[in-house]
């Protein structure tokens, strides 16, 4: 066991399929040299050489093309987008491009692709730098999507998503780039549609991803002093979704919590919900309850900021509105 | 230029076989066989033919809404389009994405798009890949003249430009961005113009000449096979149709169409092949036949072809998922 960051845990799942194999590159802003804006390409384009870590022109269109274009044949590109935001400038190519490809050309080609897409708040970076976008591309049959909250997740979930023939949204979490975690010796592949339970418990079961599953960590911590046992479950992927375990979670707790980041309103947790509403509902105790940011752009002030954004005591909150 | 006959009797197969196909798919359209939107290609024959006569089965093309003519320029079946435009499972989409979707990455289609531009990203990212491998292939990416106003033009212009792949931008200027002519759509006349903001080689030619579409592309592509970068060529042409099958085609001045099919590629190939002694007139009789026998098979595999099951809506959205159906 060994420490390693967020950024950490990603580049060594590049790094590590990189060196596997020679048709895996990755290409974006700044991602050479410089090592990419948040530092998580740092030190690679040493190790593999400006054609396979190399920097772009700002030109989000043509790097999610060209990332289409050279899986389709036959490279296995990684594409980085500086800030998820950005995806609005390339969406034509994902949104009608990758994700319909396969299935329009009747399943005869195959576009083995990640996209890195680097979200949300809590850096005074504002709201053309600070979104969570997940729902947008969750949404689009024919991508796949990952955020995990962890290094080794990080890690592997990384090994899993290069390997995987589809295109894969790889979604990132700026604030936990620099945080540290366990991992694991030898890392292996994640399987998508596998969820994580992090704490189990029988009161409550909150459901959440990304930087989220730390402040559901956070809350469960602060309530069991008050003698609530929380269930915290990282879903680690949004597609395709562990339902089982959330599901099998609540046949237990019978109430539940779903937290992200995203803006509320259209957020992913809400396509959580519907499904614990549709096959789930015999199940529940209480309202299903969701927590996400308030419904404005991201603002810059720290303190608005901090006020939009949703954090422990939000969880803490919900929790005990339901038991 | 260095052609042989053969390439020239090639080339006139392509260009009939285009000529027929969209005609027998313009008569299948109004009969109601054939639905959705479909956008044909006669009179722009020249240059998807002088085009791919330069290219190999693993060089690669991207395509557009208007795609039948470069899919079959490059060696698509006519059996398997024709039973895409029928819907059926046996069309080269399974029936999944008709007209505007047709690819086969057998013979380096890397599909017909309905989003106008988006192939030239796509052709960037071929480009890449085959620079990446360090092979001797090219991409050639077809678009129309509207589609140089979209970004994705020069996104894709600047990166080809600037890391030199082998990708060959082919514009098929035919005067209209749908019903917007050029002279409201763009304040230049010669596209080609615009391949000097990239430092790379701009050239304009009569894209109703098949030789002189082959000629400027091949000596693109022989540069490109060199690592030598890309090329903007422009190919001044006209659709003899509407923009889909449907367009009453109110915005054309009169007498344009008629001037243009004065210049129809077909019959100055025919001439051009007659007076040196390529072809008899004889042989064209027999070579028109030949095609007429294609289409006409290629019609009834489309029309004795299935229906896709509907199971097969579920499949091919992931390599590795299938998708949950409904019970009705």
């Amino acid at each position: 066991m060994r420490k390693m960051t967020y950024a950490e845990g990603i580049r060594e799942g590049m790094s590590v399929k990189m060196r596997e194999n020679p048709d895996v590159f990755l290409f974006g802003e700044d991602v050479g040299k410089f090592g990419g804006c948040f530092g998580v390409s740092a030190g690679m384009f040493d190790e593999f050489g400006e054609m396979r870590v190399r920097d772009t022109p700002i030109s989000e269109g043509v790097i999610i093309g060209a990332a289409v274009g050279s899986a389709a044949c036959g490279l296995r590109p990684i594409a980085e987008l500086m800030f998820v935001d950005f995806l609005t400038v390339g969406m034509d190519q994902l949104v009608n491009q990758a994700a319909k490809m396969r299935y329009m050309f009747g399943g005869k080609i195959k576009l083995p692709m990640v996209v890195r897409l680097p979200g949300g708040g809590g850096a005074s970076a504002a709201a053309q730098h600070s979104q969570s976008l997940e729902a947008w591309v969750a949404h689009v049959p024919g991508l796949k999507v990952v955020y995990p909250s962890n290094a080794q997740d990080a890690y592997g979930l990384m090994l899993t998503a290069i390997e995987d023939d589809n295109p894969v949204m790889f979604m990132e979490n700026k604030i936990l780039y620099s945080v540290k975690s366990d991992v694991e010796d030898e890392v292996k592949p994640i399987s998508f549609g596998k969820a994580a339970i992090k704490k189990e418990g029988t009161d409550v079961t909150v459901v959440s991803y990304g930087r989220q599953v730390l402040d559901s960590m956070k809350a469960a911590d602060i309530l069991s002093k008050d003698g609530i046992s929380v269930e915290v479950i990282d879903i680690r992927t949004l597609f395709p979704l562990d339902k089982e375990t959330i599901f099998k979670s609540l046949s237990k707790t019978h109430k539940v919590v779903i937290v992200s980041e995203e803006a509320k309103r259209g957020a992913f947790t809400g396509e959580i919900a519907s499904l614990i509403a549709e096959e789930c509902f015999f199940e529940l105790d209480a309202p299903v309850r969701r927590i996400g940011a308030l419904n404005t752009p991201v603002p810059f002030a720290t303190n608005l900021e901090n006020y939009v954004l949703p954090n422990e005591q939000d969880i803490v909150i919900a929790v005990k509105s339901l038991l | 230029m260095k052609i042989t006959n053969e390439q020239v009797n090639n080339m006139y197969e392509t260009m009939l076989k285009i000529r027929k196909f969209e005609t027998r798919a313009k008569d299948l359209f109004a009969e109601g066989k054939v639905g959705g939107f479909v956008h044909l290609y006669i009179g722009e024959e020249a240059v998807a033919t002088g085009a791919c006569a330069n290219l190999r089965d693993d060089d690669y093309i991207t395509s557009t809404h208007r795609g039948h003519g470069h899919i079959i320029a490059k060696g698509g079946d006519l059996k398997y389009m024709m039973a895409e435009l029928f819907q059926k499972e046996t069309g080269y989409c399974k029936g999944k994405g008709g007209s505007m979707h047709i690819a086969d990455a057998t013979k380096g289609i890397l599909g017909a798009n309905g989003i106008v531009g988006a192939g030239h990203n796509i052709a960037v990212g071929a480009g890449l890949a085959i620079q990446y491998k360090k092979t001797d292939q090219v991409c050639v990416c077809f678009f129309g003249d509207a589609s140089t106003n979209q970004s994705t033009f020069h996104e894709a212009l600047n990166l080809a430009s600037v890391w030199k792949l082998p990708v060959i931008f082919v514009c098929e200027n035919n005067g209209y961005g749908i019903s917007v002519s050029q002279a409201r759509h763009q304040a230049i006349t010669d596209v080609s113009v615009r391949a000097s903001a990239y430092n790379m080689p701009g050239v304009t030619v009569d894209g109703n000449d098949v030789f002189a579409v082959y000629e400027a592309v091949g000596e693109a592509v022989s540069k490109a096979r060199k690592g030598q970068g890309p090329t903007l060529i422009e190919c001044k042409t006209y659709r003899w149709r509407g923009h889909f099958e449907g367009d009453p085609t109110v915005y054309r001045p009169e007498g344009e169409l008629e001037t243009w099919i004065k210049k129809d590629p077909i019959p100055r190939m025919e001439k051009y092949m007659l007076e040196n002694g390529v072809i008899t007139k004889a042989e064209i009789d027999k070579e028109n036949a030949d095609v007429d026998n294609m289409i006409k098979e290629a019609e009834v595999f489309a029309e004795e072809s299935s229906m896709p099951a509907l199971e097969s809506a579920l499949e091919d959205v992931y390599t590795d998922i299938v998708e949950e159906g409904r019970v009705r």
